[in-house]
């Protein structure tokens, strides 16, 4: 008990101190993810409402693939990105490997298949009447897809939320692709790693709490916006 | 009160993409992570032109986690300029990171690895930079009766017939590859047998599992004093000469793969072999212990 309620005063200390290091990390953290989710979005959200407007039995396939992908072990996604961006792998040219670039590679990989997932299953729920009715009332298909997407925004909301969940925890691809590079690819998780093998379970348990204090303030900031629509 | 909420809709997604902005805009800054030189110690006729560049230096967890270089990098950053970004993984890993050209240099501790990568022309320029010893680490009541022998050979048989639990790295590192070569001095084969606990984890995460487990293990002298004050292990024999630990330092043959930069990676190799670098090495301590001693250290 005495690890957890030092871990918790280095946790305090480190915020009140405004440790200039664990900024770094936390805003690389943050960068890594928001940026990797956002793309995500922009790829998953298409897809999934594409896919979502199709019957089910015409999409089955891809349904197996995508939820297959939704449970990607990271640390596979990381060793897929690393063995394509190291020197020795087709894209190596472009010398990705341990930069912030190759982390977003990597998170996108591991979000984009929760976002289409999430997208599909939403927009399959109610879909197809909302597509009818904007039909009905002269829309084209571009239209009524983007009728579709506005109306089933909270669910897609949920998706997104879920694979920012997914990417900000996860350290198996970020370490594998970034190499946990002191103040160029270390992000939270990483750093909670490498102090806990050190042996400093204390600084290790307090970055943990920090990561948990972030994750709970972007999740009420969406969850309240997602809520708000859910009352009308 | 739909438009209310299309509204927050439209602030979220103006938020993310603001925030986004602001991480790109971010990205871009990074790329240089310029030092300003500090003045006092140049005197004019030493102050050089401060290169904007990085190298990547793969190396084992042992350099990195005891602070060595967190210590040695800085100094060399503000002579020359040169950012060292630091991978740390286990020697076996970083050997074959610098075989496929994702770093520039190397720092590891398998000599007879890296003369072969050398041999077969992955590496150039290798030196023998500075070595210290392997220790075996066990719980203060040495349930195996370590305590009197004077031999790794000698200990080893004692754990293996007493049962005592023994946590093996078993992540193919250098700590690993000497271990194995010690069992098999020993004449004994621990593959399989139930007190033998082989983890894959790193120096530190062994330790810790050792710690738990009040088990045996080996480990370099570095990680132990620097995780002292966290454990409970002792240290159970020590001063065979088998248990030398030779640290190389060597360059990746640029003419293997493009965008190497062996010139960079010839600095810190120049740095680290230099006078001040192998006193720089000497005179690092951690809780007053000297974790590693310049140069090559059997005659």
């Amino acid at each position: 008990m005495s690890r957890l309620y030092e871990g918790l005063l280095e946790a305090l200390r480190l915020i009140i101190s405004f440790d200039p290091d664990l900024l770094t990390i936390v805003l690389l953290s943050l960068r890594v993810s928001i940026t990797a989710i956002l793309l995500a979005t922009l790829i998953g959200v298409p897809i999934g409402t594409l896919l979502g407007l199709k019957e089910e039995k015409k999409t089955g396939f891809f349904n197996k693939i995508i939820f297959t992908f939704m449970g990607m072990p990271p640390v596979v996604a990381g060793l897929i990105i690393f063995l394509i961006l190291s020197r020795q792998g087709p894209l190596g040219v472009l010398g990705l490997l341990y930069t912030p670039s190759a982390m977003i590679i990597a998170q996108v990989f591991l979000a984009s298949p929760i976002v289409i997932g999430l997208t599909m299953v939403g927009i399959r729920a109610k879909g197809g009447e909302i597509e009818e009715t904007a039909r009905s009332l002269g829309a084209g298909s571009a239209l009524a897809a983007w009728t579709v997407v506005k109306e089933s925004r909270y669910a897609i909301l949920g998706a997104v939320i879920t694979g920012f969940s997914r990417v900000v925890a996860e350290v198996g691809a970020v370490m594998i692709v970034g190499g946990n590079i002191e103040g160029h690819t270390r992000v939270m998780t990483t750093a909670i790693v490498l102090e806990t093998r050190k042996g400093n379970f204390e600084l290790a348990i307090g970055l943990g709490i920090i990561l948990l204090m972030i994750s709970f303030i972007v999740n009420s900031v969406l969850y309240t916006i997602q809520k708000g629509g859910k009352k009308n | 009160m739909f438009n209310r909420s299309s509204i927050q809709f439209k602030l979220l997604f103006g938020l993310m993409l603001m925030a986004a902005l602001l991480f790109f805009a971010g990205c871009a800054e990074e790329g240089a992570p310029v030092e300003e030189p500090v003045e006092e110690e140049t005197t004019p006729e030493e102050e050089v032109e401060l290169i904007d560049d990085f190298i990547i230096l793969a190396t084992t967890t042992s350099t990195y986690d005891s602070g060595l270089l967190d210590f040695l990098n800085p100094i060399f950053t503000e002579q020359t300029g040169l950012e060292v970004r630091v991978v740390s993984q286990g020697t076996g890993a970083a050997l074959e990171t610098g075989r496929s050209g994702d770093a520039d240099v190397l720092l590891v501790h398998d000599r007879g690895s890296e003369l072969q990568g050398v041999e077969d022309g992955y590496f150039v320029d290798r030196y023998d930079v500075m070595y210290n010893d392997f220790i075996f680490v066990g719980p203060a009541e040495d349930p195996a009766g370590v305590g009197g022998v004077t031999t790794a050979a000698e200990a080893m048989s004692l754990i293996a017939d007493s049962g005592a639990i023994f946590v093996s790295r078993g992540d193919d590192s250098g700590t690993h590859r000497m271990e194995l070569r010690l069992w098999e001095a020993a004449g004994i084969d621990p593959a399989g047998e139930s007190w033998y606990e082989s983890i894959g984890q790193g120096m530190g995460d062994t330790i810790n599992h050792a710690n738990e487990r009040l088990g045996y293990t080996l480990t370099d002298r570095g990680t132990y004093v620097s995780m002292k004050d966290s454990i409970d292990l002792v240290i159970a024999l020590e001063g065979d000469p088998v248990l030398f630990n030779q640290y190389g330092v060597m360059a990746v043959n640029p003419e293997l793969h493009e965008g190497i930069k062996y010139e960079y990676a010839m600095m810190y190799v120049e740095f680290l072999m230099s006078e001040e670098g192998q006193n720089l090495i000497n005179s690092y301590q951690v809780n007053g212990e000297t974790l590693f001693f310049p140069g090559y250290g059997l005659e």
